[in-house]
């Protein structure tokens, strides 16, 4: 054996083991980038899901004319602002007779939420020969009735419900009076300070509305400017810089299209704040580069064979473009494209900086009445002291979460189905 | 009128000009013989048709909208008697808000003073007036444009070539957008800080150590002169970076080589994507598992060891924007050692090295160029991602080297400052717009010269 050769040998065993140590790092390298995301996802569904049931009680209402102070019962502004509270609040007294002194009849009135008297309002507004009959109701019970539920049995200590009202409650679930229901409140509700009536339709609503002004924008201009960069921009100190600015933007942080959006957009030419058209503006500059990067990529992969031949025919250069290369192009631009909005449905920072994180109860109506969207609606609930506005918050980030896994699953989808290969 | 209403006649009218166009197109072509013997296709007479009604009313429209408000603005100021004239600024702001509530109906014109309900009511009625005048102007531009268009169709009208010559003209002005874009984010920090900075000299907002920007409401008041050395916020900003860093750098480095070098396709074909979902997930989804699992975890483990833990620490915000980052550094870095050549590899097995040898010794060192590349792209990413340290980071101003502290950064500084009500001119807001400067300097210079070195190294291998 030559000496070389011996030397080798020796430093083998400690070269083998650098490699396997090598490829152990490796390996747990990526096992580190997956287990972050099972990590987040399982938090995320695991303090979310308690959100999209909600507790009911059960109560025996007595529509008492007297009660509700309604004289005339066919006059729909006395039942508009008749007291139905008053109701609810007999009903309790009754179901709990033993209750004394205002403290301990204000706790027991807050095991209902605040919203159940409008739906008793809604109730008698349909059916007014209620009126006088008694029957057995189902009410939203107050979120902090609903948490102590949620909770489970070792952790109920830390829930905010007061002593007694733990034992009414407990009362309350021996009998079968409460009920846990799906949450359609959550689907079809503005944002409301009380957890119990939040929900999340507004704030998607209003990311809609944002999204339709940022895709009726960006995907025109950055479709036009893809296709002038790539088949019409003579190569000159002006192209260049176009193309210096457009791979610039795209890596300029968002908050700064947000300081862009205020100085300009709302301080110089005075549009509103908090507004969907604003915020679409901002989005659209925001995602141009990326829908521009990807559509002139998606040009490029276009044959010249087809221009050439479509030139050979006579076709003139616009013609070339709008007749063969912009329809072969298409797909891949629309991937593109839907890529760049899932980026835009999750961007906060700039929306934050155009007055987007009003508080608003009101569904907008347009993309010119004030909004929220849906990741600043998560932000808000976010900073919200309430611990039930952790699972709302939760949920409100599987809402967003699904329609970007939708919209990412369909750019896929698009993919595989119209791309060619050539 | 509203404006969008006006757009969606503006779609009509141009259906219906268009469809005249065409018409008018086959009726002259009767005269020379059938639409072969136009000089254009008869589609391309009705988009010429279209563009002359369409286009001088949108620019119309775009102009009175951008300039309307601030002449009433300025009508309504003007028109109310010496003695209520506003002298600064802020009363200026006021006034206005006042006249506007008044005249929205928001207030009660009997209750306001007797100027402003006039104001209010000259107000309405220049807005009324705005409206109408608007949509005239914008309807009679539509319909002069279209019949000027109309009543130019002639066999002889080279119609394709101007057709063509306007799209290519409204391709460029799409494509001078991005250059648009950067010269408003420019001009708009950058005549904000220059305010700021009559204010507040350049030299204490670089080097000064001590940040709290409340300023005074009134001159009397105490301990509220402001001041805004912002090295802490830099400093803050740099300690979670760099944590971020040391996260995403090696995680990301190690499972990019992982997976181009050692892992089966099939495993590359999976772990790849699964990976790539940490990308897609919003930041604010990030902050609030930094603020509601990562930070009390972190609290927790340190409490337990005896460590203090600030409930807001740097670390909590830091190692979550590094797991943000991961897929970024890797996806980059698969990129470039992908690009490095075949032969590199194969020589280099053929001499006997191990595989983890050749990755150190030949496709590292090759593939640096573009990996620093990388690197700077992620930390220009870093310094600049907002909603995690919001929600994560502390908002006091700690210039301490200690992950295990609260600290704050630029952008966390940024939206507290511009988030809620106040007066657009105090240094306080103003200070927000001279961070947006540095943030933009120092991330556009971080990204000029990560793409040069990509570049670079990108011609090397071609």
């Amino acid at each position: 054996m030559s000496k070389t050769t011996e030397q080798v040998r020796k430093t083998l065993a400690r070269r083998y083991r650098a490699e396997k140590r090598f490829r152990a790092m490796g390996m747990a390298s990526v096992l580190f980038g997956l287990m972050a995301v099972v990590v987040l996802f399982t938090d995320i569904i695991g303090k979310g899901h308690s959100a999209f049931v909600e507790t009911y009680i059960q109560l025996e209402i007595r529509w008492d004319q007297d009660e509700l102070y309604i004289d005339d019962p066919t006059d729909p502004d006395e039942l508009a602002y008749a007291d139905y509270d008053a109701l609810i609040k007999n009903a309790l007294r009754e179901r709990f007779p033993s209750v004394e002194g205002r403290l301990e009849k204000r706790n027991l009135y807050k095991l209902v939420s605040s919203g159940a008297g409008y739906t008793l309002r809604d109730r008698l507004a349909e059916n007014p020969q209620l009126l006088g009959t008694t029957e057995t109701l189902w009410l939203l019970a107050d979120d902090d009735v609903d948490r102590y539920l949620k909770l489970g049995q070792e952790a109920q200590e830390s829930a905010r419900l007061p002593e007694q009202a733990r034992a009414w409650v407990d009362e309350l679930v021996q009998e079968g009076s409460t009920d846990t229901r799906w949450n359609a409140s959550f689907f079809t509700h503005g944002d409301s300070r009380e957890p119990e009536q939040a929900g999340v339709w507004g704030a998607v609503a209003g990311s809609f509305f944002t999204m339709l002004v940022t895709l009726a924008l960006a995907f025109p201009i950055g479709v036009a400017a893809a296709i002038y960069l790539e088949e019409f921009a003579p190569k000159n100190r002006f192209t260049d810089f176009i193309e210096v600015n457009i791979n610039n933007l795209a890596a300029v942080p968002s908050i700064i299209f947000g300081l862009l959006g205020l100085a300009i957009f709302i301080n110089l030419f005075g549009m509103p704040r908090s507004v969907p058209v604003v915020g679409g503006l901002v989005l659209t500059l925001m995602t141009l580069p990326t829908i521009i990067i990807s559509a002139r990529a998606s040009i490029k992969s276009v044959p010249p064979s087809i221009r050439e031949a479509a030139l050979g025919l006579g076709a003139s250069r616009m013609q070339v473009v709008m007749h063969h290369v912009l329809p072969l192009a298409l797909p891949g631009m629309l991937t593109g494209a839907i890529i760049g909005m899932a980026q835009a449905l999750g961007e906060t920072a700039p929306l934050l900086m155009i007055g987007m994180v009003a508080f608003i109860v009101d569904i907008p109506g347009g993309p010119l009445s004030p909004a929220t969207v849906l990741p600043v609606q998560i932000y808000l609930w976010a900073d919200s002291p309430e611990a039930s506005f952790v699972s709302m918050t939760s949920a409100a980030i599987m809402v967003l979460l699904g329609f970007l896994i939708m919209m990412n699953t369909l750019a896929v989808v698009l993919r595989k189905r119209l791309e060619r290969r050539w | 009128m509203q404006a969008g209403n006006l757009v969606l006649l503006l779609v009509a009218l141009a259906a219906l000009v268009y469809y005249a166009g065409w018409r008018r197109s086959h009726a002259v072509a009767a005269s020379v013989g059938g639409p072969r013997n136009l000089h254009s296709l008869p589609t391309y007479y009705a988009t010429l048709t279209l563009f002359w009604c369409v286009l001088p009313a949108l620019a119309l429209l775009g102009l009175w909208l951008a300039i309307d408000d601030s002449v009433i603005r300025s009508q309504v100021m003007a028109s109310l008697p010496a003695a209520a004239q506003p002298d600064s600024g802020v009363d200026h702001a006021l006034l206005l808000n006042q006249i506007r509530n008044v005249a929205a109906g928001a207030l009660d014109a009997d209750a306001a003073p007797p100027h402003v309900a006039a104001a209010a009511e000259l107000l309405n009625q220049l807005q009324e007036r705005n409206r109408w005048f608007l949509t005239a102007g914008f309807l009679a531009v539509a319909l002069a444009g279209g019949l000027w268009g109309w009543s130019r169709i002639q066999p002889r009208l080279r119609a394709r070539q101007r057709v063509e010559r306007i799209m290519r003209v409204l391709f460029m002005a799409s494509a001078t957008i991005a250059i648009l874009t950067t010269i408003g984010i420019v001009m708009s920090v950058l005549f904000e800080s220059i305010r700021f900075f009559q204010k507040v000299s350049p030299l204490e907002f670089l080097f000064g150590l001590e940040w709290s920007p409340q300023t005074a409401l009134r001159a009397d008041q105490v301990a509220a002169s402001g001041s805004f050395g912002a090295v802490p916020l830099f400093a803050g900003t740099l300690l979670i970076s760099f944590i971020a860093m040391c996260v995403a750098v090696p995680v990301g480095l190690l499972s990019a080589i992982y997976l181009a070098e050692y892992a089966h396709h099939r495993v590359r074909a999976w772990a790849k994507p699964a990976l790539e979902i940490l990308a897609g997930v919003p930041t604010v989804v990030y902050g609030f598992f930094a603020a509601l699992t990562v930070a009390p975890a972190i609290r927790g483990f340190g409490e337990s060891i005896g460590l203090s833990v600030a409930s807001e620490s740097a670390l909590a915000a830091g190692l979550v924007m590094g797991v943000m980052i991961i897929p970024f550094v890797s996806s980059l870095a698969d990129d470039v050692i992908t690009a490095v050549p075949q032969a590199m590899r194969d020589g280099s097995l053929a001499l006997g090295a191990t595989k983890s040898e050749t990755i150190k010794k030949v496709i590292f060192p090759a593939a640096l160029p573009g990996i620093m590349g990388g690197v700077l792209l992620a930390v220009s990413r870093a310094i600049g991602e907002t909603m995690i340290v919001v929600m994560a980071a502390g908002l006091a101003a700690n210039l301490t080297a200690n992950p295990l502290e609260a600290v704050t950064t630029i952008t966390v500084q940024i939206v507290t400052l511009l988030v809620g009500d106040q007066e657009f001119d105090s240094a306080k807001t103003l200070a927000a717009f001279a961070l947006g400067l540095m943030l933009f300097v120092v991330t556009l210079g971080l990204n000029i010269v990560a793409q040069h070195i990509v570049r670079k190294y990108r011609e090397q291998y071609e």
